[in-house]
């Protein structure tokens, strides 16, 4: 699968390269401190005055398990549901089919102009650039994509897409394109954003959304949302098309329950989101409001092979962005560093799920292996572990760089023979004699300079606590 | 009471007076402390890159060194956690010892989860003075699931006055070989990590993990700050340099 990701000339450029270059816009450091550390209170906050929270994880995560387990029955039952109250359910294997059949729908009913709810599966199709291609305007409608879509970028976080931008940088952008001076006030913005909106909703043909969950036994697709877009981008326009990866899917209304309670307390820290969005199909006769077509698109795009994959439990992922929030690594680069639709430790994982183990070669190393992604996860996914199992598989598969390789594989020799460890140290000691000054290493020759640059290092001690021992005993 | 000494590769050949003030420690407790030879690492560092097959050859004679050991202690969160949590998986997928690895699993402390745990320690006889602060190393926090036994233990010291850390409970940036991988990455977050131990006003930064100590004291080493890191072990023993 090579569907999705960022422009090609960010690709470009080495993962580390675009980190440093992250580390040094200050503009990003700023809304990128702010607003991680306002997600991490009220994510603990709503968690704090919660008692049951914990058991709800335990068993929102239990529901995920035996769910992958019967995928394919409670697809059909929610492709039946839907079917039976008048939507249509189209089934794509890769992510070209899925951009494919809403294009085709697109074509066959004279779309012009298709406003659009938040969601990461468009997201990761490439789903807007397809629709302009095609000579449909596609409009986000939340107002982090709608600030996205202006500046021409790609979503930076999973739920906060304009995570990266400070509101001085979004005033200076909606000043720039709507041609009129606009006070960095996130009030005056909204509503700015807001007035342009309202008529794109009355102008579309054609909603697009993603899923936050599907319901199986009552065909019933669920958007979280806080805006209240999702709701007009659902019901105005005369064809609502929902974009959904398969292991969004849920057995019932008990099963949603659980998952509600946990994902909006996850990634805002809110009880509920403002708007939860129950989406039964077309609107039926006598019924005054909702769209005439229905269209519910089943993508796999690479994740059915990872039910019995290395990355499952990648597939339990809610998309709250939690562990974005609190991961070290993406508080300090954000989200564009990472260079693919979804970033953060679980991106990683997403990534290598979508596009491949090779794709994330460099992107495997991304994280300190600190574990608050696994601390904070509402399911509980054992990022950590996946991250050290691709890292495994780029060893095994000969991926990583032969240099790397050869390193560590003369460190395992060091390390499995004590005649040499000690040879290695004295070798040691005896090098690092010219760069000890005032007993530390302040600045050593390649390859230790890597470390010395910014941080000094202890020298190897005259009398290892090996030799001391003997002292000791 | 006898306990062997898991010195780990940083302790041993960068830190070895946390070596000496652990010995010092528990022999003030009156524990026997044993030293097994031929110690070299535990394999995490190979572990943690990736490269299992060999990491499983380095576990495989950790097990060997520490057959007759009765308590395996260890002063670093990070090495012990790969002993009790990932032996006994890794070699039973290379073939190794693994049901060895599992008996080595359950002997196997902490430094100060062995203290709290084991010797059941409270009030703790060091001579040392000073305003501390502790920083959770990830090892021990979430993969021991311990925030506890180190500040109780630094509480139980009558000279130390513990100065809680904003944001202790936060990577500092080391990581292993991310730290050499990614080292502006890594210089960033231990510099905001740094900044935080720098207001709190204490003297010493306290951390149970070498690698954490490498990273942190290199760091306020850098910025000539005039607060010292220090092990666990040489505040509870009182003989810091």
């Amino acid at each position: 699968m090579t569907d999705g990701g960022s422009a090609p000339d960010v690709l470009a450029t080495p993962f580390a390269e675009r980190a440093r270059r992250a580390l040094g816009d200050p503009f990003l450091q700023e809304a990128l401190s702010i607003a991680t550390t306002k997600f991490i209170g009220l994510r603990r906050e709503a968690f704090a005055d919660f008692p049951a929270g914990d058991a709800l994880r335990d068993r929102a995560r239990a529901i995920k398990e035996a769910t992958l387990q019967k995928l394919d029955t409670y697809l059909e039952a929610l492709a039946d549901n839907v079917e039976r109250r008048g939507g249509h359910v189209h089934w794509a294997t890769t992510g070209a089919e899925a951009r494919e059949i809403v294009l085709r729908l697109c074509r066959d009913r004279g779309v012009r102009m298709a406003v659009k709810s938040k969601s990461m599966a468009s997201e990761e199709i490439d789903l807007n650039e397809a629709l302009e291609h095609a000579g449909v305007a596609p409009v986000e409608t939340d107002l982090g994509e709608y600030i996205i879509q202006l500046a021409r970028e790609k979503p930076s976080h999973i739920i906060a897409p304009a995570i990266h931008k400070t509101k001085g940088q979004v005033a200076e952008l909606f000043s720039r394109e709507l041609g009129q001076a606009l006070e960095a006030d996130p009030e005056v913005l909204t509503a700015v954003a807001r007035r342009v909106l309202r008529a794109r909703f009355l102008e579309a043909d054609m909603g697009i959304t993603g899923a936050n969950f599907a319901v199986a036994d009552t065909g019933t697709v669920v958007l979280v949302t806080n805006e209240g877009n999702g709701r007009m981008v659902t019901s105005l326009p005369r064809i609502h098309v929902a974009v959904m990866g398969i292991e969004k899917v849920v057995p019932s209304m008990t099963d949603l329950i659980v998952f509600l309670a946990i994902l909006a307390r996850s990634a805002t820290g809110q009880k509920l989101s403002s708007y939860t969005t129950l989406v039964r199909g077309p609107r039926r006769p006598g019924e005054l409001e909702g769209p005439e077509e229905f269209h519910l698109v089943l993508m796999d795009n690479g994740r059915s092979a990872q039910i019995a994959g290395k990355l499952r439990e990648a597939l339990y992922c809610l998309r709250c962005g939690a562990c974005l929030n609190v991961c070290p690594v993406y508080r300090q680069i954000g989200g564009h560093a990472y260079g693919h639709t979804y970033p953060g430790p679980i991106g990683i994982l997403l990534t290598a799920m979508l596009k491949g183990e090779r794709a994330v070669k460099h992107l495997a190393h991304a994280s300190s292996l600190c574990g608050a992604c696994q601390e904070v996860c509402p399911v509980r996914i054992d990022i950590p572990r996946m991250l050290v199992d691709l890292r495994e598989g780029l060893d095994r598969d000969r991926v990583a760089p032969w240099a790397e390789r050869a390193a560590f594989g003369a460190l395992a020799r060091l390390l499995c023979s004590p005649a040499l460890f000690r040879l290695a140290v004295r070798v040691g000691r005896i090098t690092q004699r010219p760069f000890v000054r005032d007993g530390r290493l302040g600045r050593l020759p390649v390859p230790g300079a890597v470390w010395t640059r910014t941080r000094d290092l202890p020298p190897v001690a005259a009398r290892t606590f090996t030799e001391r021992w003997k002292d000791l005993a | 009471m006898r306990a062997s000494l898991m010195i780990t590769c940083l302790a041993d050949v960068l830190f070895p007076e946390v070596g000496e003030a652990v010995v010092v420690l528990l022999r003030r407790l009156g524990v026997t402390v044993e030293f097994p030879e031929g110690q070299t690492c535990c394999g995490l560092p190979l572990f943690n890159s990736g490269f299992h097959r060999a990491a499983a050859g380095v576990a495989s004679r950790t097990v060997e060194v520490f057959r007759g050991a009765e308590h395996i202690v260890v002063p670093s969160g990070s090495c012990a956690w790969m002993v009790r949590k990932e032996y006994a998986s890794l070699l039973e997928h290379h073939g190794g010892p693994a049901a060895e690895a599992r008996t080595l699993a359950a002997r196997t402390f902490e430094l100060s989860q062995f203290l709290t745990q084991v010797l059941g320690l409270r009030e703790v006889d060091s001579p040392f003075r000073g305003r501390v602060t502790y920083h959770d190393s990830c090892h021990l926090l979430r993969g021991l699931g311990e925030a506890r036994a180190p500040r109780q233990l630094l509480q139980g010291v009558g000279g130390v006055d513990l100065v809680e850390l904003p944001g202790a409970d936060e990577c500092c940036g080391f990581g292993g070989s991310f730290s050499v991988r990614l080292p502006d990455v890594s210089t960033a977050i231990l510099e905001r990590k740094l900044a935080r131990v720098e207001a709190t006003g204490a003297d010493c930064l306290v951390a149970c993990d070498s690698g954490c100590l490498m990273q942190m004291g290199g760091g306020l080493s850098r910025r000539r700050s005039r607060v010292r890191p220090l092990h666990l072990a040489q505040v509870l023993a009182g003989g810091a340099p």
